[in-house]
């Protein structure tokens, strides 16, 4: 139970720093932010590795494995495309 | 409790750091000058998480490496090859990979995991209930923006209640796993349910409404992730699941505001023409003055000031370079040329910023709504390119117009207006649009990138 209030506690504050940093983000970003937070929510990706035991059932580590593979399409994918945007904006001075 | 607690603190230490890189991240976001190095502090984040996860004892490493060197090579390759006109097909694309990912990770958590307690069981389920309808929703969204599927609603009768018992079926079936966890069954018959949730929630949503569903769907894969985090507790999964939900659930109340709607009403409602609207013919016959590209060629002889006011046309046409090209050749004779952007003018928030950062327009110039019409008087030409709902003014006039009320760039206050576009029909909305029989709007009809095309050399010969 503890742990639970922990987890809930960590949940709403970052709930409340994403609100306050984000709606500080101008229109002319909205794009790159959303594909920005498509790599951040890549970090699935942690649920992902620590999910591949060597003493898992088969089926979970197909599982994990494929989750693996989905969510590091979202991370390295995520990143680079919106560095690719990014790097649009700044080439102008 | 589950077996994932990772009790070394020094991991978690390292996570606490991943995620201030995250939140320093987004913050770079806020201005585009430090853009380019708050995303790589945001993939450094990552990194780091990931190589903190790899030195716990007992990984598949083989098996990891090959997930993440597959993974890595479609993301790469998407990521390099995709056209900034496709990047909202390419947002829902990885929002739908999200959702899976989280899917994914619950189920094989849950297998592995002994003696789930209450909480456990709990959030595994909601994991794969939010995690499968992001999935399904996501990739309908993408069939839809790719034009795989009809952009039209789609909907039957009685979806509504087909919805809401689908939607009881599921939480019934997180009661069942908790009650038994050893019903492993349970889960996957929560995410069969919840993907089924997610093609007839998304379906009866029509393409106008596209940048509203994204941003949710992007909202939503966040929230997955941070339910994930719950299943495993762990601190960095809940932080960077949750920035990414309040990231998506601000673009769309800011989608819905510009758009003039309540989420609920995007959701579940119908948009439909108003029956007792004006008629295209009452609002148009014979005021419609068409004008060719020598003639707008000439009224720039006079001009200060030029607006451009792109919609989604333009990236349809791929006309946003020949329009910088325009902008140059105005720019060489002291003309200040300025875009007026609205919210929703792209398929995505925020998407026509980046189609004309690509051709080369600095952020300088593009102005927001609000701000742009605070000055739109003094605007001697504003050519408006493939937009039609986003500057009719009935928005502001009709009362009873279905677009009451939604925030349009008042063009129509500026002297001239220029309307590139292929023919008087009606955008999204339905309606005739009033500005194209205005006194002070030409008409120049075509092909986007033709008609500006024309214009420019228009422009050099003159």
């Amino acid at each position: 139970m503890e742990a639970l209030v922990a987890a809930i506690t960590v949940f709403v504050l970052a709930i409340f720093i994403g609100f306050e940093i984000i709606t500080k983000v101008p229109p002319t970003l909205h794009t790159p932010l959303m594909s920005g937070s498509n790599a951040i929510s890549g970090i699935a990706l942690i649920g992902a590795i620590i999910s591949t035991r060597t003493d898992n059932p088969k089926l979970a580590t197909i599982l994990a494995v494929s989750a693996v593979a989905l969510a590091m399409v979202n991370v390295v994918g995520g990143y680079m495309v919106t560095h690719r945007m990014l790097a649009m904006f700044r080439k102008k001075r | 409790m589950s077996g994932f607690l990772i009790d070394t603190g020094w991991v978690n230490l390292a996570y606490v750091v991943a995620s201030i890189m995250f939140i320093r991240g987004i913050k770079g976001l806020t201005h585009p000058r430090t853009a380019v190095s708050g995303n790589l502090t945001s993939a450094m984040g990552m990194l780091l998480a990931v190589v903190a996860t790899l030195l716990a004892d007992g990984l598949n490493y083989q098996w990891i490496l090959l997930g993440a060197v597959v993974g890595g090579l479609v993301g790469g390759l998407i990521a390099i090859r995709v056209q900034m006109t496709k990047i909202p097909e390419m947002v829902a694309l990885f929002n739908g990979f999200g959702g899976a990912a989280s899917v994914l990770v619950a189920g094989a958590a849950f297998m592995i995991t002994r003696n789930p307690d209450v909480q456990t069981t709990v959030s595994t389920g909601l994991s794969g209930l939010i995690g499968a309808v992001t999935f399904t929703g996501s990739m309908i969204a993408f069939g839809k923006l790719s034009e795989i599927l009809p952009g039209r609603q789609i909907s039957f009768p009685g979806l509504r209640i087909f919805n809401a018992l689908v939607g009881l079926g599921a939480l019934a079936c997180v009661v069942w796993l908790t009650v038994d966890p050893s019903a492993t069954i349970a889960y996957w018959i929560i995410v069969a349910a919840a993907a089924v949730l997610g093609v007839t929630l998304t379906l009866p949503i029509g393409g106008a409404d596209m940048p509203v569903v994204i941003s949710l769907l992007n909202s939503y894969s966040g929230l997955a992730a941070a339910a994930t985090g719950f299943v495993l507790m762990n601190n960095v999964l809940i932080i960077a699941g949750s920035l990414v939900g309040a990231s998506g659930l601000i673009l769309t109340k800011i989608m819905c505001v510009a758009m003039n709607r309540s989420l609920g009403h995007v959701l579940f409602g119908k948009l439909g023409p108003s029956a007792d609207g004006p008629s295209a013919d009452d609002v148009y016959g014979g005021k419609v003055k068409s004008t060719s590209p020598e003639e707008v060629a000439m009224l720039f002889d006079s001009a200060q000031r030029v607006l451009v006011v792109p919609g989604y046309g333009l990236a349809v046409a791929q006309a946003q370079h020949i329009v910088r090209d325009m902008a140059n050749v105005l720019e060489e004779r002291g003309i200040n040329v300025e875009y007026g952007i609205h919210p929703v003018a792209g398929r995505m928030p925020g998407h026509m910023n980046v189609l004309l950062a690509e051709a080369d327009v600095p952020y300088e110039k593009l102005r927001e709504m609000d701000d742009i019409n605070n000055e739109i008087e003094q605007i001697d030409v504003c050519i408006v390119v493939g937009a039609n709902d986003v500057v009719n003014p009935v928005a502001r006039t009709d009362p009873k117009s279905p677009i009451a009320g939604m925030p349009i760039i008042d063009v129509d206050k500026a002297r001239t207006v220029v309307v590139v576009k292929r023919s008087l029909s009606p955008g999204f909305a339905g309606i005739p649009n009033p500005l194209f029989a205005a006194d002070n709007c030409l008409m120049m009809f075509g092909d986007g990138k033709k008609a500006i095309t024309e214009l420019v050399t228009a422009l050099k010969e003159g």
